[in-house]
């Protein structure tokens, strides 16, 4: 006869709402896990989309996704001629935030670089890739665009051709994916004002030196446009991206690029150690061990309620003693409403997350391995809640049992 | 059912000199002294005496709950105390030779009737089917077969006191210890308890040994013990004519 069963069935409706709130502590213990999966997996989706297998940035620095990062566009063309290198690409990555149907809009703009990359390695859901150099975007179902919406930014006006799923920025921002002319276009864009303010003050500056006062050609280009002007330089990348031929040895390239002098390149497994080392990294470590904490406090009070349960049934345990239950009746009792109630928390957990967590504004994501570890966990913290109640139940005199 | 009127000269209980001493020096106590006791199988005894006289302090130590301090206890012909010290597992040895009725029914509240029952046969080592069966049996035996699946809290309380008979029954023991078993109950219900044990020691062999100060139920009993300041001692013949 199970003597746990029992005693659940005669106090069902307290043993489910304790269920019910014990489980819904390990829902949030389990979706603090998934936050931090899916803050490391947001975070890693750009490095491993991008499929590069080095990472050329600006000198001395930590790479796009660390600080500012700003090379000129040539270095895709002198990366490109490296002996082992198959193809280089420039990486356009920045975040804006704009007005849409009277709501804020934010979003990573990601550059692809047409037309060698058209955006087919992109988890697409619906529609297609790139198939213009201009005007067209691939975004992320996550910022709520529809297929064939018209999107104003900057100066130009972007289509949705195609949208893709869990494509989202470290920062938590659905991911919109361009050319990288286009990427630049908005990164750079700024009002008519300022180009004819900048104009003229370049103007004005050609105009007191001698060489602008004697050539009137050189005050005419100076408030033309900036493109026309060979001394200024073109609008510049994040990164460039490298990809390696099958075969070639990844260390003698990147040590060829570590002889130059104006960049700094890292593996791809260098450039995601980076990134959650840096700017995902406090965040990761303060949901790590807010989960910890919360796994204790579980804990605690697991054990508090499978004590509270304990000193319900005192009598019943003496009186069990009394007609000479061995202990380990006792201790099966209490251990088995233990580990019931752990297991039926774990499932009233994990159902209620399966509804709630999709509703969360950022991603989280229970993967098997973490629900595999968090059920050992309630498995463990069953067991060592039951403790105090087995260690009250054996201190428990049979006289009780008769008053 | 057996036959009735089965006693024979086998003692279910014997105790010997049993005394009890609480505290020390000051403070002591002495709850019993030199408590020498036979019942015999099939026989009930009936144990008066006013509150706090011993009779609890007696029942718990041949209960095997509360050791005295010295003396000895043999049941069913088996020595289990020799003072504090105990010749056998003491708990196990209750579960396969004791049964136990208290004032209150004291039943498990989380089972019912039928499963108060069966847990006995049970922890004696019965699979569950046959333990199930043996109380459906003892449940009818006792008239409260009817309410084998109900709640203790969904009994009366004599319909309780049945249960838990039935559940002292459940391992056969050599001895029944019963403890003012019918305070809780009126006087005709009261008196239906004591002749059903009567008939439980007749009819199963049993040892009974009934604490009561219920002194118009004393025809049932075959023999009556009085305590009184911690000494035991058997009631004179007519106490027992005296009450028909």
């Amino acid at each position: 006869m199970n003597l746990a069963v029992r005693d659940i069935r005669h106090s069902i409706g307290r043993f489910v709402l304790t269920t019910i709130g014990v489980g819904m502590l390990l829902m949030v213990v389990m979706g603090m896990g998934g936050i931090y999966r899916g803050l490391v997996d947001d975070a890693l989706v750009v490095t491993r989309g991008v499929g590069a297998d080095l990472w050329v940035v600006q000198q001395n620095t930590r790479g796009p996704f660390a600080e500012v990062s700003r090379l000129p566009r040539n270095v895709v063309d002198r990366v490109a001629a490296v002996p082992g290198v198959t193809d280089a690409r420039e990486f356009v990555f920045h975040t804006i935030q704009r007005e849409h149907r009277g709501k804020p809009l934010r979003m990573g703009v990601l550059g692809l670089g047409w037309p060698t990359d058209k955006g087919e390695g992109l988890p697409l859901v619906a529609g297609r890739v790139l198939a213009q150099n201009h005007y067209e975007m691939i975004a992320d179902e996550s910022l709520g665009l529809v297929l064939g919406e018209r999107l104003r930014l900057g100066k130009e006006t972007y289509a949705v051709v195609g949208l893709t799923r869990a494509m989202i920025s470290s920062g938590g921002d659905g991911i919109a994916c361009f050319t990288s002319r286009d990427a630049q276009a908005i990164q750079f864009d700024v009002p008519g004002e300022s180009v004819r303010l900048e104009r003229q003050a370049r103007r004005a500056r050609a105009g007191e030196i001698d060489f602008g006062r004697t050539q009137p050609s050189v005050l005419e280009r100076a408030s033309g446009s900036s493109r026309a002007i060979a001394a200024l330089p073109g609008p510049a990348v994040s990164a460039v991206i490298a990809r390696l031929m099958p075969g070639a040895d990844p260390d003698a390239v990147q040590r060829t690029f570590e002889g130059w002098s104006d960049v700094t390149v890292y593996s791809a497994a260098q450039q995601e150690d980076l990134l959650l080392k840096g700017s995902v990294d406090r965040a990761r470590r303060q949901i790590l061990l807010f989960r910890v904490l919360l796994t204790i406090i579980s804990a605690v009070i697991m054990a508090l309620i499978i004590y509270t349960l304990t000193l319900d049934k005192l009598h019943p345990i003496a009186l069990l003693k009394l007609i000479g239950a061995p202990n380990h009746v006792i201790v099966g009792l209490i251990m088995q409403q233990s580990l019931i109630m752990g297991a039926l928390a774990y499932g009233v957990g994990y159902l209620m997350g399966q509804r709630l967590f999709p509703l969360f504004p950022r991603r989280v994501l229970v993967t098997g391995d973490d629900l595999l570890r968090l059920g050992a966990i309630v498995l463990v913290i069953s067991v060592l809640a039951s403790l105090l109640g087995i260690w009250k139940a054996m201190r428990v005199d049979p006289n009780e049992a008769i008053g | 059912m057996e036959d009735p009127h089965r006693m024979d000269a086998t003692l279910a209980l014997e105790t010997d000199g049993l005394t009890k001493v609480y505290g020390g020096g000051h403070t002591e106590v002495v709850a019993m002294r030199d408590a020498s006791m036979r019942v015999r199988r099939g026989e009930i005894v009936a144990l008066l005496g006013p509150s706090g006289a011993g009779k609890s302090t007696f029942l718990l130590c041949v209960g095997l709950i509360n050791p005295p301090t010295s003396g000895s206890v043999t049941i069913g012909g088996r020595p289990v105390l020799d003072g504090p010290r105990a010749l056998a597992d003491l708990r196990r040895f209750r579960r396969e030779n004791i049964g136990f009725v208290f004032q209150k029914s004291n039943l498990i509240p989380f089972l019912n009737a039928v499963e108060n029952v069966q847990i006995v046969g049970e922890l004696i080592g019965h699979p569950p089917p046959i333990a199930r069966r043996r109380a459906i049996e003892l449940l009818d035996a006792l008239g409260v077969g009817a309410r084998a699946s109900n709640r203790p809290t969904q009994l009366s309380g004599g319909e309780q006191q049945r249960v838990t008979v039935a559940r002292a029954l459940a391992n056969q023991p050599s001895l029944i210890l019963a403890d003012e078993p019918t305070a809780a109950l009126d006087s005709v219900r009261g008196r239906q308890v004591m002749e059903l044990f009567r008939d439980v020691a007749h009819q199963h062999g049993t040892g009974v040994i009934v604490v009561t100060h219920d002194q118009r139920a004393l025809d049932v009993f075959d023999t009556i013990y009085q305590m009184e300041d911690g000494v035991l001692a058997r009631a004179p013949a007519q106490a027992k004519s005296e009450s028909r």
